[in-house]
């Protein structure tokens, strides 16, 4: 018999493969509340996978260092792993409860095989307990990794949805601006508004700040830059939705707006575009 | 704070503290905004620090008070850096003095090369 390290385990894997997954299902089970049907026979595939690559990889890899090519396999299976658990809503304890539940089961199965050898009983042990301690970091890194890609691509799409330009009327468009305007948002703004003026031929613009919480400087800033930037392609802008208390602080703050028209409402904004344009709206 | 989300977060706070203390919608909006100014100054000019909000309380009123700290190259002119229009970074020079205008009390500490300290107060009769 060897003594390299973690030799014992992989005996231990390779000829008791099926207790193994029953066992951590039950240990599972005794730790994680959710478990159906459909999620356990899940488990069970992906338990099984991964003792068949762990037997693969334990005798030809260093278990100290998971980055090796030896455990390619096991790192992408348990980071696709990760990835659907994140996706599906589990907790990263739940996640991480996979590999851990292993310990359990194989030191048991240890303790009973190495009886006669206590000191290679403690250094399988050892070996065995760092192994799956370093794969359950790495599903708790690859789950850490998928909620930021979803956290990533929520934020896209508010930056999408958060900034439609819509024509009002010939000639008229208006931007209702809603939430908080950093950087990144006002590019897309700016962006997304020159664009759309090119495309209708708009003469007048529309910026309504009603669903902006705090008009500071740099708010401000970002809009005077827009509306310059409108102006420069033949389109007057203007500000609408200003609010009492917004009008005192920009004011306070020294902002000076004057060389923009500025309206309370989106209706009295609208009013005076289509007074500019030479369209009226009547009641008949 | 570290970053553009700190920012928001802080107005967030500063909000709710205000609206805690029964502060009327104006005051709410220019302390907020000066909390915003300030908390930008922090992280564009002093490369990040942090902010403290505090409720305060004396005989007759009530209060907030916000405290922004960093250790950045600090001021080297206070009174040019209250200058309405000067900037040294590209914005509308209206931050600062902007904050100072907005709040009750504005006091500012800076050593060159050390940091800078800004505290603004906002009162109100209880």
């Amino acid at each position: 018999m060897t003594h390299a390290p973690g030799a014992q385990i992989v005996e231990i894997i390779k000829n008791n493969q099926k207790d193994l997954v029953g066992d951590l299902l039950a240990t599972m089970k005794k730790k994680v509340i959710r478990l159906d049907k459909s999620a356990e026979n899940e488990i069970i595939i992906q338990a099984t996978q991964l003792l068949g690559f762990l037997e693969i990889a334990i005798p030809q890899g260093q278990l100290s260092d998971l980055e090796t090519r030896a455990w390619d396999d096991t790192r992408q299976l348990l980071s696709d792993f990760s990835q659907t658990r994140a996706k599906e809503g589990f907790s990263p304890i739940e996640t991480a409860t996979f590999i851990f539940s292993f310990k359990e089961p194989l030191f048991t199965l240890l303790r009973t095989s190495l009886s006669n050898n206590p000191q290679l009983l403690a250094e399988e042990i050892a070996v065995t307990s760092l192994l799956f301690d370093e794969l359950g970091l790495l599903t708790i890194s690859s789950y850490q990794k998928a909620r930021e890609q979803i956290i990533l691509r929520q934020q896209q799409e508010l930056l999408e949805l958060s900034t439609p330009v819509v024509q009002l009327w010939q000639n008229i468009l208006a931007l209702p601006l809603i939430g908080t305007l950093d950087s990144a948002r006002t590019q897309v703004v700016m962006e997304n508004l020159l664009q759309k003026i090119v495309e209708t031929g708009a003469l007048i613009a529309i910026i309504d700040i009603t669903g902006v919480p705090t008009v500071d400087t740099l708010v401000a800033q970002h809009l005077l830059k827009t509306i310059a930037a409108a102006r420069l392609m033949g389109a007057d802008c203007i500000i609408s939705g200003i609010r009492p208390q917004i009008a005192q602080t920009i004011v306070h703050l020294g902002v000076n707006l004057e060389d923009v028209i500025t309206k309370a409402t989106l209706a009295d904004a609208f009013v005076v575009a289509l007074k500019t344009t030479g369209s009226s709206v009547t009641n008949s | 704070m570290r970053s553009d989300e700190d920012v928001v977060r802080l107005r967030k706070v500063v909000r709710e503290e205000l609206i805690s203390l029964g502060f009327g919608l104006v005051d709410q909006t220019k302390m907020i905004t000066a909390a915003s100014e300030l908390a930008r100054n922090t992280l564009k000019y002093g490369k990040g620090g942090e902010g403290h909000v505090l409720k305060l309380k004396d005989t007759v009123r009530i209060g907030l008070e916000l405290v922004f700290t960093d250790d950045g190259p600090g001021i080297p002119d206070i009174s040019l850096a209250l200058t309405d229009g000067y900037t040294s970074g590209g914005g509308l020079g209206l931050g600062l003095s902007g904050a100072k205008r907005l709040s009750d009390e504005f006091m500012i500490d800076t050593e060159s090369g050390v940091g800078t300290t800004v505290l603004i107060r906002k009162w109100k009769v209880s």
